[in-house]
């Protein structure tokens, strides 16, 4: 690891590269935005951003259940329950008649309310509030290597099991009659963003870790006319927007998180502007 | 259609001996039957019109032959060369695509997505390239394989899912009101195509329409579902009978043969399939 930071502070020959915290965020960033870069593709294909955003909301019961079972660390309880939730959304999509919408906004809503109920009790809730913003300050050279593992099981799967998640997500039944596993797919890929979702909360934030997996994604359709050029773009502005937000969370001082995700709406908005004036 | 095309196109004559065969197929969803005990034996080499009123269970039907809803009863293939039950390859081409329109998905993509395994983000190789080329070019749509899919017009579409229906070449062929949304040239050259199809390659069709005027011109064999069969036989006999026209109306069967059948009947076919095999 201290020969990619070493590469990191010849290519970035800034002061704030010194500062240990800083090389750490930095080499979080660069694998948290491929990894949502990636992730974000077929969440927006999949029109899966409420999904996510209900998964990432409810990381507050997976913490309040940390808190009670006594765990200094929650996030083994995070990353349970939010798998639960990802299994039991699916499993209930599959068979009920209520649109998804209402099936996950009933369940993110019941669990952000047991959430605040549990840790709110005796008016501690203000402690949690870091969960919220999340601190992408705090990585651990552990944690970023536990993020290399996260990120090579994604691209696994990206390899083995893209091409039929793609049928999936343009027509199911289509899908079926090319003998895609429809569920087993659709449940794969939930709980493989649950996952990733879930372990980040604490560096991006609860409140907009949904938006830094659609934005990136969003941005790429813009300019992306294939599946390559979109996983390329998607992957290229979560990177681009993933350093300059930190750098630019550095020199104003706020935090990193809502920095980046402000960085990608920006390039959000210019791709909808450029797209505008060229058919225009 | 060049010639090399037209020798691939011709790989597999009609053979009249391979079948699909559905027995007692029931889907009951909650306390609704939606279909109740269809039989039904199907022929390579033919067109099969399912027509039927709204909610009649036609696209359900085709959805039980996919898999996708689960259903009682039994469902066999059987090819003209073993006679035993084999897994058929299944091509089937959806009511209407209902896809988000921004994707960036172009057709290449989707054919390399259900042909290949290498993922489609890591780019698409030259023989890929040209057999989809050469896929599309069964439907005069080669032109199409580099535009999005949100890009194509109604007609492009659905004969960009025929092709893709028809790689590889299945022994069934699903088409669930293909045509929707399709103007007049390219409802034409659609049936055209399919019409071919049945007799240049040893599939077999079952087709949902509610173009009547077409289904009379182009099946070969009609059958009426309205939660069970109600009716199978030729257009001409179908069109004819009184409970059809009470549903549909009079429909023209100007130009359509009075091809010969026994009577049209409500079909046991479990004798029929013993003598053929």
């Amino acid at each position: 690891m201290q020969s990619a930071i070493n590469v990191l502070q010849w290519l970035l020959p800034f002061e704030w590269m010194q500062y240990h915290f800083m090389q750490n965020a930095l080499l979080g960033v660069i694998m948290v935005c491929p990894l949502f870069g990636l992730m974000g593709t077929m969440v927006v294909n999949n029109r899966m951003a409420f999904f996510s955003d209900a998964i990432g909301h409810s990381a507050l019961t997976g913490i309040a259940l940390g808190v009670l079972l006594g765990m200094r660390d929650p996030l083994g309880a995070m990353i349970a329950f939010s798998i639960l939730l990802a299994l039991g959304i699916s499993l209930i999509k599959q068979s009920a008649r209520s649109s998804p919408d209402t099936i996950i906004g009933v369940f993110s809503s019941t669990a952000v309310a047991l959430g605040i109920v549990i840790l709110s009790r005796g008016g501690g809730f203000a402690r949690y509030a870091n969960f919220l913003i999340g601190d992408l300050l705090s990585i651990q050279q552990r944690e970023i290597l536990l993020l290399l593992g996260l990120l090579a099981a994604v691209l696994i799967f990206w390899l083995f099991f893209f091409n039929g998640l793609l049928m999936v997500s343009i027509n199911s039944t289509l899908a079926r009659s090319r003998g895609a596993r429809v569920q087993a797919l659709e449940i794969a890929f939930g709980l493989l963003l649950a996952l990733v979702v879930t372990v980040c909360i604490q560096w991006v934030g609860i409140l907009i870790i949904s938006s830094l997996l659609v934005l990136p994604a969003a941005a790429a359709r813009n300019l992306a006319s294939n599946m390559r050029q979109y996983h390329v773009w998607s992957l290229l502005i979560a990177l681009v927007s993933g350093v300059s937000g930190l750098i630019l969370s550095y020199y104003w001082d706020t935090a990193s998180g809502a920095t980046i995700v402000l960085c990608a709406a920006v390039v959000f908005f210019l791709t909808v502007l450029g797209r505008s004036l060229q058919r225009g | 259609m060049t010639e090399e095309l037209r020798k691939d196109y011709n790989h597999r004559q009609a053979c009249g001996l391979c079948c699909t065969t559905i027995e007692e197929l029931s889907v009951v969803r909650g306390k609704n039957v939606i279909l109740d005990h269809v039989n039904l034996h199907i022929h390579c080499g033919e067109l099969t019109a399912l027509i039927g009123p709204n909610g009649a269970g036609k696209s359900t039907l085709l959805k039980a032959i996919l898999g996708d809803i689960s259903h009682s009863g039994r469902l066999s293939y059987l090819n003209a060369i073993g006679g035993d039950s084999v897994k058929p390859i299944i091509g089937y081409v959806p009511q209407q695509l209902e896809f988000d329109p921004g994707s960036p998905l172009c057709v290449l993509d989707l054919f390399a997505a259900t042909r290949r395994r290498r993922p489609v983000w890591l780019g698409i190789g030259q023989r890929m390239r040209r057999h989809a080329t050469h896929q599309l070019a069964r439907v005069q749509a080669e032109h199409l394989l580099n535009r999005r899919l949100g890009d194509l017009s109604g007609g492009e579409l659905q004969r960009v899912l025929l092709a893709l229906a028809l790689d590889p070449m299945p022994d069934l062929l699903l088409l669930d009101e293909p045509v929707s949304g399709v103007d007049g040239r390219g409802l034409e050259l659609f049936y055209d195509l399919v019409s071919d199809l049945r007799t240049q390659n040893d599939l077999s069709i079952i087709l949902i329409s509610h173009d009547l005027g077409l289904v009379a011109r182009y099946a070969d064999r009609v059958v009426f579902l309205n939660q069970s069969i109600r009716l199978v036989g030729t257009p001409y006999v179908v069109f004819n009978d009184p409970e059809v026209i009470k549903t549909f109306g009079l429909i023209s069967l100007e130009g359509v043969p009075p091809r010969p059948e026994p009577v049209a009947q409500k079909i046991e076919w479990g004798d029929e399939h013993a003598k053929r095999h």
